[in-house]
C-alpha cells in the first residue's frame, strides 16, 4: 500500500471538533482574520461527547451565586487538587458562554420574568438534544475555518520544543496528511475503553463516555514530551445499570436518593462528593446489601413522562429500557452502578498541564476541553470556555513559525507486518484485562496495590510491544490500530500517576491499598513527562494564585 | 444494543454513513450497512438522520433487550419516538425540540 501525501498550511490547526474545538474556532473566526482547519476523525455534526445530547448546563453561576462559590464546589468534591486559576477562569465564562449558545439555537428554560430556571445551585434546563448540530452548523457558516472531517491525527510535529502541525491520516482514502500550522489547539477529549467496559460482550461500547474518545490527544502530547497531570484522578461515573446512563437527571432532576436492596438510603452515609456517591455504592455492594438503587418510585406521573422525554434527549437507551420493561420510573427504581474508569478532564483534573491561557508546556501549542487537566467538573460550558480562552491567548501570541519540513509517520507499515499473531480487538481485550485486575478496575471494586501496578505496567508494556507488529487491509481499520496503540500509552501514563500518589485522596478514584489513608505531603500535584518511552513522574505543590505562567 | 438497517427501506442517501461519529456504517452495493454492530454507542445520531425509518436502534441481550426497537420521525419542531416492542405493540413518545427539559 502506497499513501499519497497531502500537505496543508494554516495559521491555526485544531485537532478534534468536539465541544471545545468548535467553539475555539468560532472564536478565532470572531476575533481574528487567521485562517483556522479543524481536523476530526468523524464529522463535527455529532462527533464527541455530545452525541446524543446533554440533558442540562451543569456548570452555571445561577442567581446569587458568584464563580468563586464554583470554584470552591469544585475545589471540595475533588478533595484540593485543582487548579485555582483555572477554575476560576472558566468559571468567570460560563455564563457568557451559555448566553452565546442560546443565541445559536440552544433551548434554555426561563421562567415567566425571562430568567434561566435554575436545577440546584450550579445548573439550568435547556433541550440539549441538537447541542452539537447547533455548534457545528455555526461552524460551517465561520469566515476562515475550514473542516477536514475523516481525518485521524495521530502525532503532533515537534521540534525543541516547539509544535509545528501535526499528521495524520484520511480514513476513507489512502492519503497520508501533514498539517503545517503556526499554532495547534488539542481538543481530543478524553480516554475511555482503558478499562474492562461494564458490558464486556456484544454492547462493550454501551459506556457514558464516547468509545470513540481513545485518549489521541493525551498520547501524542505524552510523546511530544508535554507535561501532564493528574492522570490518578481517575473518574468513576455513578450510572444506570446496563444502559450506562447519566444518573443526574434522577438524584439531582426529581430528587431521587441513593437506597440499598434494603429501601435505606445509604448515600449520607459515605459522603456526598462523586467519588463517594460511587464508593458508598460499591461498599454497599461489598457488604451483601445491594443492588443499589435511585428511588424513583413513588414520583408522580407528570414526573414519569418528563424523565422518558428527558433521557431522549440524552441517552435515549434508557427511555428504550424503561418502556421495554413494561415499567415507568415511578414504578420501579432504577439500578445503578460505577462505571469502568475513564481519563477525562471535563470531570475531573487529569489532561495537559496548561497555565491560565490554556498553552502547554510544548510551545504553540493549546489545550482545552476534556484534554485539558487541572479544571475539573468544567463540563460542556467549561469546554466552551477554555476553547474561547485558547482562541484568544492563540490571537494574543500569534506569530509565524519557520519553515521546517518533517516526514510522515510511517504508517505503511501496518499494511506491511505481516507477522501479527493477534487483531486490535484481541490486544484491546488483553489491554483491558491487565487494566481491570492489576490497575483498579470494576472487578476488584476499584482497588489497587503498588505490586499489582508494578504488574500492570510490565504486561501493557508487552501489549505495547505486540502492537507494533499489528497489520490493517484499509484506512479505516489503521484508525483502531492508532487508537489501541493511543490507549496503550495512556494506561503506561496512569499506571506511572497511580504509583506516584502514595495515599488514597479520592475513595474509587484511586483507591490504593498500599496507602489507604490520606497524607499531607501529597496535597499536591503529580505530573508527568514521557522521555524515551518511560513516564517520570514529580510533585508539583498546588497553585493557588489567579493567574499562572509556564517558567520555561 | 446497535443498530439495524432494513435494506429495502434505505435509499441510498448515506446521510447515516457521514453522521456517525463512529464511523461504523459503511456502504455496500449503494445502500447503508451497519458494519460493527458491536462498536455501536448507542447515540442514534443515524436514527435522526435517516428521513425514511431504515434504521432502528435495540438494546442487546446482554444489557437486559427483550426485542424492541426505537427510531424516530421528525415533524417540524416534534421528534416523535416510535417504539415497537417485541409483542407488536407501539407506543410514541413525542418531544418538541423548543422545549427545555423539565428536570
Amino acid at each position: 500500500m502506497k499513501l499519497e501525501t497531502k500537505k496543508i498550511n494554516t495559521d491555526v490547526l485544531i485537532i478534534g471538533g468536539g465541544t471545545a474545538g468548535c467553539y475555539a474556532a468560532l472564536t478565532l473566526s470572531e476575533k481574528s482574520s487567521l485562517s483556522v482547519l479543524i481536523a476530526e476523525k468523524a464529522n463535527i455534526k455529532r462527533s464527541g461527547c455530545l452525541a446524543a445530547g446533554v440533558n442540562a448546563i451543569n456548570a452555571y453561576i445561577v442567581k446569587g451565586r458568584k464563580p468563586e462559590d464554583y470554584v470552591e464546589y469544585a475545589t471540595n468534591d475533588a478533595n484540593e487538587i485543582v487548579r485555582y486559576d483555572l477554575l476560576l477562569s472558566a468559571a468567570k465564562r460560563f455564563n457568557s458562554c451559555t448566553k452565546k449558545m442560546e443565541d445559536l439555537g440552544l433551548v434554555i428554560l426561563k421562567d415567566e420574568n425571562g430568567d434561566y430556571v435554575a436545577r440546584g445551585n450550579r445548573n439550568i434546563k435547556i433541550n440539549g438534544e441538537n447541542f452539537k448540530p447547533i455548534l457545528a452548523k455555526a461552524v460551517d457558516n465561520a469566515k476562515n475555518v475550514d473542516v477536514l472531517n475523516f481525518v485521524n491525527i495521530t502525532d503532533l510535529l515537534v521540534k525543541n520544543g516547539r509544535v509545528y502541525g501535526a499528521a495524520g491520516f484520511s480514513i476513507r482514502e489512502n492519503t497520508a496528511y501533514v498539517i503545517y500550522a503556526n499554532a495547534v489547539l488539542i481538543a481530543t477529549g478524553g480516554a475511555s475503553g482503558l478499562y474492562k467496559p461494564n458490558n464486556p460482550g456484544f454492547s462493550k461500547h454501551k459506556m457514558w463516555y464516547p468509545p470513540f474518545n481513545t485518549g489521541a490527544g493525551y498520547a501524542m502530547g505524552l510523546r511530544a514530551g508535554a507535561e501532564m497531570t493528574t492522570f490518578e484522578m481517575r473518574f468513576v461515573a455513578l450510572r444506570c445499570k446496563d444502559t450506562i446512563a447519566p444518573t443526574g437527571t434522577i438524584a439531582q432532576g426529581v430528587g431521587a436518593k441513593q437506597i440499598n436492596s434494603k429501601g435505606e438510603i445509604y448515600e449520607t452515609k459515605y459522603g456526598l462528593t462523586t467519588s463517594e456517591r460511587v464508593y458508598g455504592t460499591v461498599e454497599e455492594n461489598q457488604l451483601g446489601n445491594g443492588p443499589c438503587y435511585l428511588k424513583t418510585s413513588g414520583i408522580t406521573g407528570d414526573k414519569d413522562d418528563s424523565l422518558l422525554k428527558a433521557y431522549l434527549n440524552m441517552a435515549p437507551s434508557q427511555t428504550l429500557k424503561w418502556i421495554e420493561s413494561g415499567k415507568s420510573p415511578s414504578e420501579q427504581d432504577v439500578e445503578i452502578c460505577g462505571t469502568e474508569p475513564y481519563i477525562v478532564g471535563g470531570h475531573t483534573a487529569s489532561g495537559f498541564w496548561v497555565d491560565t491561557n490554556r498553552k502547554t508546556t510544548v510551545k504553540g501549542l493549546y489545550a482545552a476541553g476534556d484534554v485539558a487537566g487541572g479544571c475539573p467538573q468544567k463540563y460542556v460550558t467549561g469546554a466552551l470556555a477554555e476553547g474561547e480562552i485558547a482562541a484568544e491567548s492563540i490571537i494574543k501570541d500569534y506569530k509565524s513559525n519557520e519553515k521546517i519540513e518533517f516526514n510522515i509517520p510511517k504508517y505503511e507499515k501496518y499494511f506491511e507486518n505481516n507477522s501479527s499473531p493477534f487483531t486490535v480487538s484481541e490486544l484491546e481485550e488483553a489491554m483491558q484485562k491487565v487494566m481491570d485486575e492489576y490497575a483498579g478496575g470494576i472487578s476488584v471494586n476499584y482497588r489497587f496495590n503498588e505490586k499489582q501496578l508494578d504488574l500492570a505496567k510490565e504486561k501493557i508494556e508487552h501489549i505495547i510491544s505486540l502492537s507494533n507488529d499489528l497489520r490493517t487491509s484499509d484506512m479505516h481499520e489503521l484508525m483502531f490500530i492508532f487508537e489501541l496503540k493511543e490507549r496503550l500509552c495512556v494506561c503506561l501514563a496512569l499506571i506511572a500517576h497511580l504509583k506516584a500518589r502514595k495515599e488514597t485522596r479520592w475513595h474509587t478514584f484511586n483507591e490504593n491499598l498500599s496507602y489507604p489513608e490520606e497524607n499531607a505531603d501529597f496535597k499536591c500535584y503529580i505530573n508527568s513527562v514521557m522521555k524515551n518511552g518511560e513516564i517520570n513522574t514529580f510533585k508539583v505543590p498546588l497553585i493557588k494564585e489567579e493567574y499562572y505562567e509556564h517558567k520555561n | 444494543m446497535s443498530i439495524r438497517i432494513d435494506g429495502d427501506k434505505c435509499v441510498g442517501c448515506l446521510k447515516c454513513v457521514d453522521v456517525c461519529p463512529g464511523t461504523l456504517i459503511s456502504e455496500k452495493s449503494g445502500k447503508a450497512y451497519m458494519k460493527y454492530p458491536d462498536l455501536c454507542w448507542g447515540c442514534v445520531s443515524c436514527v435522526k438522520e435517516c428521513n425514511v425509518g431504515a434504521i432502528k436502534f435495540f438494546l442487546g441481550a446482554d444489557i437486559g433487550g427483550r426485542g424492541s426497537s426505537l427510531n424516530v420521525k421528525k415533524d417540524g419542531d416534534i421528534l416523535h419516538w416510535n417504539i415497537e416492542k417485541y409483542d407488536g405493540t407501539k407506543i410514541t413518545v413525542d418531544v418538541n425540540s423548543k422545549n427545555s427539559n423539565k428536570y
